[in-house]
């Protein structure tokens, strides 16, 4: 539909993005929460076809996604997605967002009555560079981490462990889990040895 | 980027486009032949896709950019939106500005003579709606031979007629942006145009509204109309900044004579709007904001209403808009996203109120300027 810049550098995408794009199917409709810039619906335009929102708090990055092209509508994503029917997309984006919400149960119930599939990501606190540094008696700060804990926006950080509680008792079924460091795939003590993780769930039947 | 650092377009001069053909109106009146007078900007591109419609809000008029050589001094209500590297760049669209029908700047209207009397309408001017006006923008574009337009800007009541054009002639509009507009007017809204239409109404000057034959003017009520509708278009805010409870003459002379600096200014608007606009045209103008209502036809399902649009859209409005409020935006902004049509919304943080949508403002532009850029022609 329209030219933008950041194609080229789409090309190279993010590890992260990449993870959530081999979980969307061509075609398919796409509400990604905190959009940012728009690089990842921007991607999944171009490769994959998908018709998607992206949703944002942020004057830049609103003005961002309208320079790329991107529809964007802005919105405060602890109020819920009011603006949007239930059922109608196919996947509901939560990339590294949970962490900073307030209302953590809620955006959760939302993505998934928006939404037949919900996909999020966020940093796994359990990793065990953030451990040691608790161990050592201070909050972690890392690449993926990077903010000291009198000037962080994240209110609710969690491990794997503690992400797959609230899904088991909020009835939301994870369909598929993938637990990164950096661009490396991590099956091995996932919860100690993962940097970031990435749930794809819907509600449970 | 700067905006300070585009050129106005410059010298523009107004044109006349008639139509024989008769126009069916929504009222069931119809008109044998109209005349509209219109400004454009920049050149049409050889496959006639780069043009744009300018839609204007209720005193507006076909004099969007620019300036007049006899009259420097009288520069485009949005001049500071399109012209050469302005957010609408005429270096790459082909800018259309039209004085609505039943307007009073030499569209056929109220003060128009009518060929059947040989004297002016007046009251006898039937009441025209934005589907009527969205027909005449159909049966412009059709003399241009343009087959679509790029895109239709509007704010306010321009906001609803390029909406209603991206309804009536999905087929016309490739890109809608609708600035601080609503799908319908609410009560309070309507209550507003009622008090501002009663005040031209019930002036002893009105005649009627055949007061060109007794040689007078609702001056009186017009300036009033326009006092209501002026303090509707700014925000507390904004008036308590610029005002305040500053005194002309620095005390109180216990008397009714202009004392605040605010009541100065509300008598300065009204004077000068009531001095160069017509009465019967604001009745008209307010009637048509009022009638405004796409969702009418489908029992109230705005969602509905706008599942024959095709168009691209970007709704913005402005925090401290409360005559049309950014609740109102996201009402239409629900409606394209029930349909899955592309649409960006933004709010955009401002103090002006209403008038937002005239002001020069960096975030604002930028966005317009954003959206435009990335239209493919």
């Amino acid at each position: 539909m329209m030219t933008t810049e950041i194609s080229r550098s789409a090309l190279t995408l993010r590890p992260d993005f990449a993870t959530i794009a081999a979980w969307i199917r061509p075609g398919s409709s796409v509400l990604d929460l905190g959009c940012g810039d728009g690089t990842l619906l921007h991607y999944l335009r171009d490769k994959l076809d998908i018709h998607g929102y992206g949703v944002e708090i942020d004057a830049h990055n609103i003005l961002a996604c309208m320079k790329n092209g991107i529809n964007v509508i802005q919105n405060d994503l602890e109020a819920g997605l009011s603006e949007f029917e239930g059922e109608s997309f196919d996947y509901v984006i939560l990339s590294q967002t949970l962490q900073a919400m307030k209302n953590t149960e809620y955006i959760i119930r939302e993505m998934l009555r928006v939404g037949k599939e919900g996909i999020v990501s966020f940093p796994n606190f359990g990793y065990w560079k953030n451990r040691i540094q608790v161990a050592g008696g201070h909050m972690p700060v890392s690449p993926t981490l990077p903010y000291q804990w009198y000037d962080t926006p994240n209110v609710h950080l969690c491990t794997l462990h503690d992400f797959e509680q609230l899904c088991q008792q909020h009835r939301v079924n994870i369909l598929e889990r993938r637990v990164m460091n950096n661009d490396k795939k991590v099956t091995f003590l996932p919860n100690l040895f993962g940097i970031l993780a990435f749930y794809r769930f819907s509600h449970a039947a | 980027m700067s905006t300070q650092d585009s050129d106005s377009i410059g010298i523009v001069s107004a044109r006349r486009a008639h139509f024989d053909t008769p126009l069916s109106l929504k009222s069931g009146a119809v008109l044998d032949s109209y005349e509209l007078v219109y400004e454009t900007y920049g050149e049409l591109n050889a496959d006639r896709s780069n043009a744009v419609l300018i839609c204007h809000a209720l005193s507006g008029n076909h004099h969007v950019a620019g300036v007049y050589a006899d009259n420097p001094k009288n520069t485009g209500w949005w001049n500071n939106m399109i012209g050469p590297g302005k957010p609408v760049d005429t270096r790459k669209f082909f800018v259309i500005g039209i004085n609505n029908l039943g307007g009073c700047h030499g569209s056929t209207g109220p003060i128009s003579i009518n060929d059947k009397t040989g004297k002016r309408f007046g009251p006898d001017f039937p009441l025209v709606t934005t589907a009527d006006w969205a027909k005449t923008y159909v049966r412009f574009a059709d003399q241009f031979g343009i087959d679509c337009f790029a895109a239709v800007i509007g704010g306010s009541l321009g906001g609803m007629s390029a909406m209603q054009l991206a309804l009536d002639a999905p087929e016309r509009v490739r890109h809608a942006i609708v600035v601080a507009a609503s799908a319908r007017l609410t009560a309070q809204n309507i209550a507003f145009n009622d008090v501002a239409r009663q005040a031209i109404l019930t002036d002893p000057d009105f005649h009627d509204g055949d007061y060109y034959s007794h040689g007078t003017h609702p001056r009186r009520g017009l300036r009033l109309a326009r006092m209501l509708g002026h303090i509707t278009y700014l925000s507390d805010d904004s008036m308590a900044s610029k005002f305040g409870r500053e005194l002309r003459n620095g005390s109180l002379a216990f008397n009714y004579d202009v004392e605040f600096q605010i009541e100065s200014y509300l008598h300065h608007q009204g004077d000068k709007f009531a001095d160069l606009f017509d009465a019967n045209t604001y009745l008209l103008m307010t009637k048509a904001l009022d009638y405004f209502d796409p969702a009418q036809d489908y029992d109230g399902n705005l969602s509905a209403a706008f599942a024959r649009a095709q168009a691209d859209f970007l709704v913005l409005s402005f925090t401290s808009d409360w005559r049309f409020s950014p609740e109102r935006s996201r009402d239409i902004v629900k409606a394209l996203l029930d349909n899955k049509l592309n649409v960006s919304y933004a709010e955009i943080p401002s103090s002006y109120g209403h008038d937002s949508f005239l002001m020069q403002d960096d975030y604002y532009h930028q966005l317009i300027r954003a959206y435009m850029n990335n239209i493919a022609l």
